[in-house]
């Protein structure tokens, strides 16, 4: 009796919360409805673009995400401010995904309940594969802040606004043999990240054509990220004049702090992701002195000092690139928007087609970038900047 | 006895029941356009999340061992259905098919694990099983990152190096890609094929409790010595429970790489994490009761996707609600409290007979 009467108030639980589930289904399509209707009575006023965002502000990514977000806001808000695009506003929602590819597609299915029409994301590669599969099916227009993987940007839907990671290695290689900083490199990358294993993979390969030579090239990964010893001994080992670190700077800043205490000081090289560390909590800054990074935006650059100033007076905190890169999107999205002259009342589909057109003929004069262009499979075509910290500070190369 | 067989079939008859109607509720939500894309994006997860807490309750409820690897199997299963899906991508054309056949693969080689694992780790018992069992879980995880294989003309090639080191020929396709995974495999899992999944995996499990095989497995559990004595041939029961659980973990792995675009072994689905997770459905929804295990893996999976309006407060929520559905489950003082409500209302009904 006890059990029978246990299991009919769990499936009455059961029931209550599958009828929960329809009837807010059923509520957001009635609003929609209603949204679309009044969309159609006074479209010149009242019909905003709804951009929605997705990435991770909870879990141990939550730094990218919540960074993503804000330069997202940031730059709808300035927007709206000076009149919108083509006269209508922006509405934008950022929701949370873990980092997790099965969350990112909740978390787009929840946007495209709102009512999205474009979307700014997912701040990390494997999310963002999983969406940009869902996003081509819809036909949704998708650009990425900060996906860099290869597979990110698949679908003829999706554009991104950092580089891809194989550029970022082939880069950083030919940057190392033209300056010729060193011909002897060690490289310690995380296995266990999409990011840094393809930035290493290839470094590797082009390193060859550069006349560099790979000496080691030593894993961690995000289990084992909080000793290094064993890495760096053997690239002390084996030679290095230069230690690629194909990593974020949370990592690096162990790294470099464990390097100091062996008393092994190659030059360190970095990518993207390095950028911050001089706002790493309790590190000592000199010890990043002379790290080279290759980055598409710094805090310390002049084109970004309005935006730095606008983002800590509103946030408290320095933005990374990942801020610079969502805010960046955000201008592109408006750009595209204005050369396509789209109205919010088109179709999800029909912008996205009139959006993959003006993208690739969009020029964009960004924070990570000047004279940004896209071609038509999504990828940016920018230069990448050359930072060298000189006394505590980013300095240009 | 024959009052107790009935029973039983009442009981089984509802599980499946309660099964079969969500199915039709939702079936007809989605038909009526009722549904937002939300849940029904979630539908196929909910199945696979069921599957694992029925399969990982037949290894602690019924076998009575705390295993801690059921994400282990997972990720086997759904690298090796993935692997299977590409390496036949050209031979087989049909989508369904290969996917239908990769539930197979998956599951045979989960139990092939699950055997290989079993053998030596069902010696131990208790803390040291769950131990071992959860260094087996991640050992998976870290060797599927360093893992690359491609495949050309001239068949497999294995790498725990890089891409480069496998030697493809120029028409060669990289498969399992060391830690970026599989990438790319068609989503084929529909929520029509998870469901008939769930009730088959709650055939097998259920069926496999009320069965000759089912009362040795818990009379093992129950006493060991006493089992022995009677002859039964504990290590056969052991591994056999052990592996029809890794199997049934492995179908829901394949399940799970067919929904997804993207396929890596991350510490976040396929780590100890996610072994935690499917054994709090597990002892939420009752040890031993496989359909506390349905309803509490359902309720637990839906609630932070309901959540998503309160924004950072959902987690916040979610873990309150861990500890009062624990509070309510296994706190012998709520269990004390529950039966009083329990009894008046008993005594209520009694009078009104009266």
């Amino acid at each position: 009796m006890k059990k029978r009467l246990l299991s009919l108030g769990l499936a009455a639980v059961m029931a209550m919360s599958m009828t929960a589930c329809g009837s807010s289904g059923s509520t957001s399509d009635s609003a929609e409805e209603t949204g679309a209707a009044s969309q159609g009575e006074e479209s010149a006023d009242g019909a905003t673009f709804k951009i929605g965002g997705i990435g991770p502000v909870t879990g141990a990514n939550a730094a990218y995400g919540q960074a993503v977000a804000n330069g997202m806001e940031l730059a709808i808000k300035e927007i709206n401010e000076a009149g919108g695009v083509n006269g209508y506003q922006i509405e934008y929602n950022f929701q949370d995904d873990e980092s997790d590819p099965e969350k990112a597609v909740n978390a787009y299915n929840t946007l495209k309940d709102w009512g999205m029409q474009l979307l700014l994301g997912t701040v990390t590669s494997k999310p963002c594969i999983a969406v940009g599969a869902e996003s081509e099916v819809d036909n949704l227009f998708q650009l990425t802040p900060s996906g860099s993987a290869v597979a990110c940007i698949a679908g003829s839907n999706a554009f991104r606004v950092c580089f891809s990671d194989p550029d970022q290695g082939r880069a950083s290689a030919q940057y190392i043999g033209e300056h010729k900083l060193a011909t002897k490199i060690g490289i310690i990358y995380d296995s266990s990240s999409e990011y840094s294993d393809g930035i290493r993979e290839s470094f590797a390969a082009e390193a060859g054509n550069q006349g560099l030579e790979v000496v080691a090239s030593e894993a961690f990964t995000a289990d084992t990220n909080t000793d290094f010893s064993v890495q760096l001994d053997k690239c002390k080992e084996a030679g290095a004049e230069l230690v690629f670190l194909p990593i974020y700077y949370q990592e690096a800043s162990v790294i470099l702090k464990q390097a100091s205490d062996k008393d092994f000081k190659p030059l360190f090289f970095g990518c993207d992701g390095m950028d911050g560390i001089l706002s790493v909590e309790n590190f000592d800054t000199s010890l990043a002195e002379g790290l080279m990074l290759l980055t598409p935006f710094s805090v310390d650059e002049e084109g970004s000092q309005d935006f730095v100033a606008a983002y800590e007076a509103a946030y408290g905190v320095e933005p990374l690139q990942f801020a610079a890169g969502a805010y960046d999107g955000i201008y592109a999205m408006k750009a595209a928007l204005e050369k396509a002259e789209a109205t919010p009342d088109m179709s999800v589909s029909d912008l996205c087609d009139a959006m993959k057109v003006a993208m690739t003929e969009i020029t964009i004069d960004g924070l990570t970038g000047e004279g940004m262009t896209w071609n038509e499979a999504g990828e940016p075509n920018k230069e990448p900047k050359a930072v060298k910290i000189v006394d505590g500070a980013y300095v240009m190369q | 006895m024959k009052a107790y067989k009935n029973k039983i079939l009442v009981q089984n008859l509802i599980t499946y029941g309660l099964v079969i109607i969500c199915y039709i509720v939702i079936q007809a939500l989605m038909a009526g356009g009722h549904i937002n894309s939300l849940l029904k994006g979630i539908l196929v997860p909910l199945c696979i999340y069921v599957i694992l807490a029925v399969s990982l309750n037949l290894t602690v409820g019924i076998l009575g061992e705390l295993s801690l690897g059921h994400a282990g199997f997972m990720c086997v299963g759904a690298f090796s259905g993935a692997f299977f899906n590409h390496a036949m991508s050209e031979t087989i054309a049909s989508d369904q098919l290969r996917f239908v056949i990769a539930l197979f693969i998956g599951a045979a080689v989960a139990a092939l694990f699950g055997i290989l694992i079993g053998i030596p780790v069902l010696r131990l018992k208790g803390d040291y099983l769950a131990i071992v069992t959860l260094a087996f879980g991640e050992i998976i995880k870290n060797v599927i990152n360093v893992l690359y294989v491609g495949i050309d003309g001239n068949g497999f090639h294995i790498s725990v190096k890089d891409v480069a080191s496998l030697g493809l020929e120029a028409d060669g396709e990289v498969i399992i890609k060391g830690a970026q995974g599989i990438t790319g495999t068609p989503k084929t899992a529909t929520f029509t094929i998870g469901i008939i999944l769930v009730l088959i995996t709650l055939f097998i499990v259920l069926n496999m409790i009320n069965s000759r095989t089912g009362r040795a497995i818990m009379a093992i559990r129950d006493n060991r010595i006493a089992a022995e004595s009677v002859g039964i041939n504990i290590t056969k029961y052991k591994l056999m429970a052990f592996s029809v659980s890794a199997a049934l973990a492995g179908v829901a792995g394949v399940l799970y790489a067919h929904n997804l675009a993207t396929l890596a072994a991350t510490p976040k689905n396929f780590g100890y994490n996610m072994s935690i997770t499917i054994l709090v459905f597990v002892v939420l929804g009752g040890i031993g009761n496989i359909r506390g295990s349905i309803i509490a893996a359902v309720v637990l999976t839906l609630l932070p996707e309901m959540l998503r309006g309160l924004n950072d407060y959902r987690m916040l929520i979610y873990a309150i609600v861990l500890i009062v559905m624990m509070l309510m489950t296994s706190s012998p003082k709520a269990i004390e409290y529950r039966e009083r409500i329990l009894a008046s209302f008993r005594k209520k009904e009694t009078k009104r007979e009266a």
